[in-house]
């Protein structure tokens, strides 16, 4: 046996470097995937206490109404039709129709002459439509992000395809001016009443 | 030409992968509730993470489930909370942004799919109290 210094076979590291890289690579690009998204809403002010208000008045023809009751069944009243059960696919053409009014059907919303940004110019548009989206407390909160998904997805329908008539590409390719504008024709609406509570607490 | 001695590169790399591994782990809360968000497609992304507020709703966690059952409960931060908390909350991480960055502050409302909508409202009742009005419905695309 050799006293002493015994010689330990250098181990070949020299492919560690890339190894790690690639490690280094992955945390890195899976880190940055983490981002968070959802649906952005405005919330309105907060009510004034001790201020009775009365409700502004809208016109019958110029509302959509959509109850959610507890039994998550989806009720939609458009203008001066009458309300009807309706499912939550069916939630966006409609939506999209009583926002437009392109034929100027008298059971949708009032079409004003609206001056707008260039390039519109006076459109007739419905400027004082509201859709009122009124919920149970015991409405599950899936259906009623669903509801408001395809609320919003409506107005961003047609937001998308006027900015295509009208400048030839899509809403998110605009420029912040057009944004401005094509958001301006198709005024987003919706507000929510306080939830009753009908159901079982 | 002299040959570049490359021996220590591996241990350096290796700190950086270290450092990214303990950074990315680190949440900034631990939950205690558990929630899987609805899915959607309308939505936009969360740009700019320190000026979102984070509220989250759903049932507690295994551990808490003997003591609070499985009602759906608040978390704010690391505690569970209750809705008449939220006011005191927003206006701590309001006080904790920068003056300039106080107007677009967002609430990012992180809400199990089977929650009912009570508890909800009453969550944007408190945000509309407290002037936070601009929120999003945490959501995984469809």
């Amino acid at each position: 046996m050799a006293k002493g210094k015994r010689k330990v076979p250098g181990l070949n590291g020299s492919s560690m470097a890339d190894i790690s890289f690639i490690m280094l690579i992955f945390f890195l690009v899976t880190t940055s995937m983490d981002t968070d998204s959802g649906l952005h809403v405005r919330l309105p002010n907060p009510p004034e206490e001790n201020v009775e208000q009365d409700p502004p008045k809208v016109k019958q023809r110029n509302t959509m109404v959509v109850t959610v009751n507890m039994y998550n069944q989806i009720m939609a009243k458009v203008g001066n039709s009458e309300a009807k059960e309706v499912g939550l696919n069916e939630l966006r053409q409609l939506t999209k129709d009583f926002v437009a009014n392109r034929d100027n059907d008298p059971k949708l919303p009032e079409l004003h002459p609206v001056e707008l940004p260039a390039p519109f110019g006076v459109q007739n548009i419905t400027k004082n439509h509201v859709i009122s989206f009124v919920t149970d407390r015991a409405t599950s909160y899936d259906l009623y992000f669903q509801i408001e998904n395809e609320l919003y997805g409506a107005y961003n329908e047609l937001r998308d395809e006027l900015a295509r008539k009208t400048f030839g590409y899509g809403y998110k390719e605009c420029n912040e001016d057009q944004q401005l504008a094509v958001r301006q024709y198709y005024k987003c609406m919706i507000s929510e009443a306080e939830p009753k509570n009908y159901g079982n607490q | 030409m002299p040959e570049l001695n490359t021996s220590s590169l591996p241990d350096l790399i290796f700190s950086i992968l270290f450092f990214f591994m303990i950074v990315t782990s680190m949440r900034e809360v631990e939950l205690k509730v558990e929630f899987k968000t609805p899915q959607g497609t309308e939505l936009e992304k969360l740009e700019r993470k320190s000026l979102v507020s984070n509220i989250y709703i759903g049932k507690p966690t295994r551990e808490f489930r003997a003591k609070l059952g499985t009602q759906s409960r608040i978390q704010l931060n690391d505690k569970f909370a209750d809705v008449s908390h939220i006011r005191e909350y927003i206006q701590d991480e309001r006080a904790s942004l920068a003056e300039r960055d106080k107007p677009y502050m967002k609430v990012s409302i992180k809400a199990d799919k089977d929650t009912q909508m009570g508890i909800i409202t009453d969550v944007k009742m408190e945000l509309r109290h407290a002037w936070a009005l601009s929120i999003v419905y945490s959501a995984t695309s469809r």
